[in-house]
């Protein structure tokens, strides 16, 4: 057990530290209005960084050098991340594409027209989005019924996608649909790559509860792709599901955002009975017991490094990681809203403190338990996967697609 | 960053787990439960010390065999998860490692190397009634060489032959090194939450003692001590929680009700989830403990706390929820999920309870926070 980094690991972590200070963009010169995900301004200046980092060899430092990749080590780009974070120059705009999406992509496609997509994802000049979830599969993945018909060297597309994160903004997506409804639900997807301008498919955002529209509704009519940006087999699009699923949550694992460093410096610049919120016993025992979560996620996050690093992929056990990161956030948002009294319902960046970032936090996190995989498909995951337990009783196992029951 | 026990430690902890299933089944565990009084298995005791692991961890000059603390920690886990009712943790996480923390040069020389041999129990009595220990109210007092007054309970106080008590003094709290042999000591049985391991009432009326490490320091070289304790605790901790969690999952399998397996309800199979969390994030801040502990790393206090809380809090758990996903028959004497659940609180309560260790662990991150700010 060593939680040290080696010598090599120490000298590479001394080097990106370095290069990150010399080279990372200044966030300060954007208005606080600037600094919120999305704006225009700020996805100019992550775009800006990704360039940087990709003429450095730092933008996709895992991946094979064929891919595009610098062929380091996934702790080598766990070092940059975290170096990233700590310089605060960490965006999410790339990441569906560069962490969850391309490897899967890759893994299934290795032709020159997929190839040809890769550098201006790694460049940031290209956003890639998922559209796997639809209005009557959500946890269901494989439930999805939007129907791609053959029509000679092209393929007809109809139906619907939702929830589909950053779709607004995104260049290229990648598309779950239904080719087979004639047999049983898995064995008849079919996944494709799809250029977001493509005539016949419309993005409309939705507003979500805490007012941001970053999540989308996509509608697809009468779609027309060629057979060449079709990922892996006719009717084995699951296979290119479960390794996007996989990666996804391996990296919501790894836990991001508002850390227990960031409560406790709320909890000190807040007046209570006596002194600060942090001179408090009850809120000292709840800080105990959220430490000991979140330092969990952190540490199992290393534990998936070492599996990675050994050529394993993700196991479910980054199940368990990604439940205890949505949900100790959930519960430390609420509690720092609470320390406030009643300046906790304040939320503009100049009214509130720590410009609302809790609020922000507070009004996001029940998706955070949603996106991703729900708690209770988490928790089936590792009763079944980790603990070995049954699989539920199952009306659609072994039953053609369209005689599958469904509501609403 | 390794996050892991070395392929040499796994050997270790293999050859531990076969050892222990075939020495210490639960059926010694519960001899002993069925005895009151005895506190532990002689037989069973002998045989491990047999095996050297008393030594594990001392090192070679005082004739351990210096392996170091994260091959404890693996014997630990295993020590935990067979519930083997010896009063290990009290002679090597507690004894032990008090002489090695505070004791002078003579002291461990003439006594570590008994301990390693396993031919002393050793003991720490801490403890004198009701309400966390308060340093500064103690009523076993040290005066002119000489011990007066109750502690209550001392974990392996009748087994033991040495004990390390902490008393006032007039130079402040002081750790004493007393023979527990002797005439002026008296000692009765008080019966715990946990038969499997045993406990004394210890009366000292004028017992000869000889001081551990500086007068005046106790409260904090014992809370050093116990910093040590709680890192191996949590393995024994974690040992014991997957344990409960194995036997919840298997009787899930085997359990049939309205047609089907019970492991099939989410009910259940959520509440096993919850159990394998619990767990995963005891064993994460365990391990932790045992980095720190292995490399005295300065994040040692902390990590110790964040172990001792999370390894409390996820036995509690998987102790408790085996019992219930057992139903009526995890009720019963007769069943063996008490036996985990009595073992939970026990190792819960020794060195102090997670209330107390979650106010450490809240100072000892603001005193981490406050180091590094000047580092930086």
């Amino acid at each position: 057990m060593n939680f040290d980094d080696n010598p090599e690991e120490a000298a590479y972590r001394a080097e990106v530290r370095a290069w990150i200070e010399g080279n990372a963009p200044d966030l300060s010169v954007l208005t606080a209005e600037e600094r919120r995900t999305w704006h225009p301004a700020h996805k100019e200046a992550a775009r800006q960084w990704q360039v940087v980092k990709a003429d450095a060899g730092y933008a996709c430092i895992s991946w094979p050098r064929e891919w595009g990749g610098s062929g380091g080590t996934n702790i080598q780009e766990a070092i940059f991340n975290q170096e990233e974070a700590r310089a605060g120059v960490q965006f999410t705009y790339f990441m569906t594409g560069l962490h969850f999406l391309l490897p899967a992509l890759l893994e299934h496609n290795q032709d020159e027209l997929t190839l040809s997509l890769i550098p201006s994802a790694v460049r940031g000049d290209k956003i890639w989005c998922q559209l796997f979830s639809e209005p009557s599969s959500g946890s269901d993945s494989a439930g999805a019924r939007c129907a791609a018909v053959r029509d000679g060297d092209d393929w007809v597309i109809n139906g619907q996608k939702v929830w589909n994160s950053g779709a607004q903004a995104s260049d290229y997506g990648l598309l779950l649909t239904r080719t087979n409804p004639d047999v049983p639900k898995h064995k008849g997807l079919t996944v494709f790559w799809v250029d977001m301008t493509t005539p016949g498919l419309e993005v409309r955002p939705i507003k979500m509860m805490s007012g941001d529209a970053e999540l989308n509704e996509v509608f697809l009519t009468d779609v027309r792709i060629p057979d060449c940006q079709r990922v892996g087999e006719i009717d084995g699009g699951w296979a290119v599901v479960i390794s996007t699923l996989m990666n996804e949550r391996a990296a919501l694992g790894s836990g991001t955002g508002l850390s227990w460093r960031d409560v406790m410096a709320l909890a000190r610049q807040t007046p209570s009975w006596e002194g600060t919120v942090m001179d408090d016993p009850a809120f000292r025992e709840w800080f105990a017991d959220y430490y000991i979560r979140t330092e969990a996620v952190r540490l199992t996050s290393f534990r998936t490094l070492s599996s990675l690093s050994r050529g394993e992929a993700p196991g479910p056990e980054s199940s368990a990681g990604k439940l205890l990161w949505s949900n100790s956030t959930q519960d430390m948002s609420s509690q720092a809203v609470d320390l406030l009294d009643m300046s906790g319902l304040l939320v503009d960046a100049e009214d509130a403190a720590a410009n609302g970032a809790f609020q922000h936090r507070f009004l996001w996190a029940p998706g955070l338990r949603l996106g991703g995989g729900t708690d209770e498909i988490l928790k089936n995951v590792i009763a079944e996967r980790v603990l070995g337990l049954p699989g539920d009783v199952r009306l659609d196992k072994g039953v053609p697609f369209r005689e599958i029951p469904s509501g609403r | 960053m390794n996050f892991d026990y070395t392929d040499e430690q796994k050997s270790l902890k293999d050859e531990a787990r076969r050892f222990l299933a075939a020495v210490s089944p639960l059926t010694a565990v519960r001899a002993v439960l069925e005895e009151p009084g005895i506190g532990h298995d002689p037989a069973l005791w002998k045989r491990i010390c047999e095996q050297g692991w008393c030594g594990a961890a001392i090192p070679e000059g005082y004739g351990g065999l210096g392996m170091g603390y994260v091959d404890l920690c693996a014997l630990a886990e295993e020590l935990g998860r067979s519930l083997a009712p010896v009063p290990f943790a009290s002679t090597i996480y507690q004894f032990a490692e008090a002489l090695v923390i505070a004791g002078n040069e003579e002291q461990k020389q003439r006594l570590l190397p008994l301990v390693s041999a396993g031919e002393i129990i050793g003991t720490l009595a801490a403890s004198e009634g009701p309400g966390v220990l308060r340093s500064d109210a103690l009523k076993v007092r040290y005066v002119d060489g000489k011990l007066s007054g109750t502690k209550v309970p001392v974990i392996d106080g009748l087994a033991a032959n040495w004990a390390i008590v902490l008393a006032a003094s007039d130079e402040g709290s002081v750790l004493v090194l007393v023979d527990l042999s002797q005439g002026s000591v008296q000692r009765e049985v008080v019966a715990t939450l946990d038969p499997t391991r045993g406990a004394a009432r210890i009366h000292f009326d004028g017992a000869a003692g000889e001081v551990i490490g500086q007068a005046g320091q106790g409260a904090q070289l014992l809370a050093r001590v116990q910093d040590h304790a709680a890192v191996l605790l949590a393995f024994e901790q974690v040992g014991g929680a997957d344990r409960c969690l194995e036997m919840a999952r298997d009787y899930a399998l085997e359990r049939y009700a309205f047609g089907r397996q019970i492991g099939s309800y989410q009910a259940i199979k959520h509440k096993l989830a919850d159990m394998f969390i619990a767990n995963e994030v005891g064993r994460a801040n365990a391990y932790y403990g045992a980095w720190a502990l292995s490399t005295q790393a300065p994040e040692l206090p902390l990590a110790a706390a964040a172990a001792r809380v999370a390894a409390s809090a996820a036995y509690w758990q998987a102790s408790k929820e085996n019992i219930q996903t057992h139903g009526g028959i995890g009720f019963t004497w007769e069943a063996d999920c008490h036996l985990f659940y009595r073992r939970a609180r026990h190792l819960g309560l020794v060195v102090g309870a997670p209330r107390d260790w979650k106010r450490r662990l809240a100072t000892r991150i603001e005193q981490q926070v406050a180091a590094e700010g000047i580092a930086a």
